[in-house]
């Protein structure tokens, strides 16, 4: 009996054997079908790309639409819906090619209009966009022919070029509409590689492969983003195999995901990250009006130690505005060295001694102490408060922290200006122009050097960088405000943290690049026998 | 009693009005304002552009004026737009209204099933075993915070075991099932939410049960149930019960608001839709149409289970008599 089961088994066996020998080389690699489940902490809020403000709908309508450029692997702007571009007029005019024969999902022909349309809703004043402000820079919008776009700027203006990543809608659907309150911000439809299938109110959201794409037609059927809230839940799903991607916190991916379970069904990723955590000062404040006092702070702390603690090791030190990866960074720049001593000899040749010898530093009779003010839920930055609180009170500072709810912190400290020290970070935009945050004409309420920092070198390389289109001698430009950012102190840079994430080992054709690993989703794959969604949509 | 029931409904506007205006002034004072509005820290949206959309929102008119607007269309029935993507709250609540009622009731029943019949026996012979019993669970119960026991229980359920699913209500194929197959598979994703929810109420209300039975147990009536030679069932169940579920029925129409109320903390545990984050996350973005319908819906809600409570009171205590 168990012998004639052998047998019958058998047969099959060598037929897959052959199976496996002659057709397996043809069509090994690169099969459609199949889903991936990610997990987002908090549903898109809406899906019009021009009214999305949260980082779940950009997400999605990131899939959904697409834009004239984009960047590449490699963090270059290349053209998406525009095949190319030239910069003419000294970079007065903009003229795009659009990329021919590309489709709406719902078969219409994309063409200059739907173009010209979107920019007509982003500089319409009804429309509650808050992206508005880059477009309000261009003097007119000409279509030259269904597939030309001429833009010219009331100035050169370098950042508009990356400003055209915004996403195009379709002009046939949304002519009549009142961008405001319409429909389609829940039924949204676009040039991109997937469509959406389904929204379910904080569930999940639903996207299916457009087949239509006209870069390819992606190879994972389905890409469903399910909303929970809760970091522990997902980790829990990520046990089960519920959930094939998440973002991981420092502490998950070095010990929670380093078992067997995980090494068995899971990949993961470390890569680079778009952002800096700093500590800004009020520099109207006395305290800290003196350059020499910001250098000694930052010789005073050790961000290796911060990031070492806190990070557990998942960053790097930052010595500036922008991130490593990118061409603005100024690769000479040494980060100061973690130097107590130097410290205390800078705060001594600038006035501030322990002359009662209470261990406290104290100027015209009054001690050093300030207060470090950051947002509540947000841990790491409470703790790294707390490092640099206790790295000052040995040479003589006493700091206290004060964590206040987001909203309230930005209402009454950020916009007032009523803050001494605040521990906050930015997101590092791709485009490396950062005259909002720098610049000292930006300094009224709502704007974004609440630091009130003010430096006329980099006022006038900050207007330069917007002018001049050349890369190399942007660089120059960028590198040189590094320099003197870094120099001068005016917010002590603390750490660039890496973006840890966990993605199911069935996925193949992930390339990790300077821009991370989402860049070629498109390409992503599962092998036939290990594809675990099979329901076709 | 139709006159009764007239008159609290009429009293009940004054309280209303008031409510909403001590609310609407306390939340629009709070420090903080709308988040979503500002894109806040977004150096790609300028002052003039956040300026403009406050406008856009009608939030640059003094205060008296926003509520008087708000009253004027809430008269209508007519809630307004929720700031955050300026969908019609009226729909956003709706749509969320179904999940937190049906968990919330099945816990609900589910904690009268277990809590009244727990409570009853202990009370028959206090200080016994299992009295003690069910103090000591009661205590446990009570004193165990709902999201480190829900965590436990999924780690134990959901992946030792792998009985269970971990989050959310429904599977990511649902709509390919059969109909039999759905309505099994969100009853499979229900079970531990709906457990959990209840373990805090249940320990409250079989305490409840067990004091007022132990009081109801001592009056001279029962002695003369006993007297008469009634069975302990008829005793209990027929005479002490029925005066001693006051307190019940209390709590009953007190829990009515809470059938719409959820609690953000096992929603965000079990990823489900309830309207206990909707109202949470409102707050947290400083959401003002959506806030202020959680509040009249809260307060009126609360009202109501007032009112049917008293009016049950009648039912279950002849004495009671409202004119």
């Amino acid at each position: 009996m168990r012998k004639k089961t052998l047998k019958i088994l058998k047969l099959p066996i060598i037929l897959v054997a052959f199976l496996f020998l002659f057709i397996l080389p043809q069509t090994y690699g690169e099969d459609y079908g199949d889903a991936i489940v990610s997990a987002s902490i908090a549903d898109a809020r809406n899906l019009l790309p021009m009214l999305a403000s949260d980082s779940a709908s950009s997400e999605i309508s990131g899939m959904v639409f697409n834009g004239l450029v984009k960047y590449d692997k490699d963090i270059n702007l290349v053209g998406d819906l525009a095949q190319s571009w030239e910069v003419q007029e000294g970079g007065l005019v903009i003229i795009f090619h659009l990329r021919r024969g590309v489709r709406w999902q719902d078969g219409i022909i994309f063409t200059a209009r739907d173009v010209e349309f979107t920019y007509q809703k982003m500089i319409d004043p009804s429309v509650r966009t808050p992206y508005g402000g880059d477009f309000e820079r261009v003097k007119s919008l000409e279509v030259l022919d269904d597939y030309t776009v001429k833009v010219t700027y009331k100035e050169p203006f370098v950042p508009g070029l990356a400003s055209w990543g915004m996403s195009i809608v379709p002009r046939h659907i949304l002519e009549k509409e009142d961008l405001n309150n319409t429909k389609f911000s829940r039924q949204p439809l676009g040039t991109g590689p997937y469509k959406l299938k389904a929204w379910k109110g904080q569930d999940k959201i639903e996207l299916v492969s457009n087949r239509d794409y006209f870069e390819k037609q992606p190879f994972i059927d389905r890409a469903i983003t399910r909303v929970i809230p809760d970091d522990s839940t997902i980790f829990l799903e990520l046990q089960t195999q519920g959930i094939d991607f998440s973002g991981l916190s420092p502490l998950q991916y070095s010990r929670q995901t380093d078992t067997l379970f995980f090494k068995k069904y899971y990949r993961k990723f470390r890569l680079p990250g778009f952002n800096y955590t700093y500590l800004g000062y009020n520099l109207s404040n006395p305290k800290f009006s003196d350059q020499r006092v910001r250098q000694a702070l930052n010789y005073a702390v050790d961000k290796q130690e911060i990031i070492d603690m806190v990070l557990l090791g998942f960053g790097s030190i930052s010595t500036g505005p922008f991130v490593p990866q990118s061409w603005a960074y100024n690769q000479d720049i040494v980060p100061m060295s973690f130097d107590p001593d130097k410290a205390r000899r800078l705060l001594d040749d600038a006035g501030w001694q322990d002359s009662n010898k209470d261990g406290w530093l104290e100027k015209d009779g009054r001690a050093f102490e300030f207060t470090i003010a950051t947002n509540q839920g947000n841990d790491e930055r409470q703790k790294v408060a707390q490092i640099i609180q206790r790295r000052l009170k040995d040479i003589g500072i006493r700091v206290k922290i004060k964590v206040v709810e987001w909203s309230v912190f930005l209402a009454e400290f950020i916009d007032r200006k009523n803050f001494e020290a605040i521990l906050l970070g930015w997101s590092v935009p791709r485009e490396p122009d950062i005259f909002d945050i720098w610049h000292s004409s930006k300094v009224k309420e709502g704007e974004f050097n609440f630091i009130g920092y003010k430096n006329n070198e980099v006022d006038q390389l900050l207007i330069e960088g917007r002018r001049i289109f050349d890369q190399n001698q942007r660089q120059k430009i960028y590198h040189r405000i590094h320099e003197i950012i870094y120099e001068q102190q005016p917010y002590m840079f603390l750490f660039t943290s890496e973006s840890l994430s966990i993605l199911h080992n069935r996925f193949q054709g992930i390339k990790p690049a300077p821009a991370g690993i989402g860049y070629n989703f498109i390409y992503w794959w599962v092998p036939k026998e290990q594809q675990k969604y099979r329901i076709a949509p | 009693m139709i006159k009764y029931i007239y008159k609290r409904l009429l009293g009940m506007i004054p309280v209303l009005l008031g409510i909403t205006i001590i609310s609407f002034v306390i939340i629009h004072l709070a420090p903080g304002k709308p988040t979503t509005l500002d894109q806040a820290m977004n150096p790609k949206v300028s002052p003039e552009i956040r300026l403009r959309l406050a406008k856009l929102y009608g939030l640059d008119k003094p205060l008296a004026v926003q509520y008087l607007e708000w009253t004027k269309r809430l008269l209508r029935f007519d809630l307004g737009r929720s700031f955050s993507d300026n969908r019609p709250v009226k729909d956003k609540i709706l749509e969320r209204i179904p999940l937190t009622v049906s968990i919330n009731s099945l816990s609900l029943i589910f904690v009268f099933l277990v809590a009244i019949p727990m409570g009853i026996k202990a009370s028959l012979k206090p200080g016994r075993g299992f009295d003690n019993f069910s103090t000591f669970l009661s205590f446990i119960l009570f004193a165990m915070p709902t999201f480190w026991l829900a965590l436990l229980l999924m780690q134990f359920f959901c992946i030792t075991l792998g009985w269970l699913p971990i989050s959310g209500i429904k599977s990511l194929d649902f709509e390919y099932f059969s109909l039999g197959r759905k309505v099994w598979d969100v009853a499979w994703h229900l079970i531990l939410p709906v457990f959990v929810s209840s373990l805090g109420s249940l320990a409250v209300i079989s305490r409840y049960m067990r004091s007022s039975m132990m009081e109801a147990l001592t009056q001279p009536y029962i002695y003369t149930a006993w007297a008469k030679g009634l069975s302990q069932r008829q005793v209990v169940y027929k005479h002490a019960l029925r005066n001693a579920s006051l307190p019940i029925v209390t709590i009953i129409g007190l829990s009515i608001p809470g059938l719409l109320g959820g609690s953000v903390i096992f929603e965000s545990i079990f990823a489900l839709p309830g309207l206990g984050r909707l109202f949470y996350e409102a707050v947290m973005m400083r959401d003002y149409p959506l806030i202020m319908a959680e509040v009249v819906l809260g307060a009126v809600l609360t009202m109501a289970g007032n009112l049917i409570a008293d009016i049950s009171y009648a039912y279950v205590d002849p004495r009671i008599r409202y004119k």
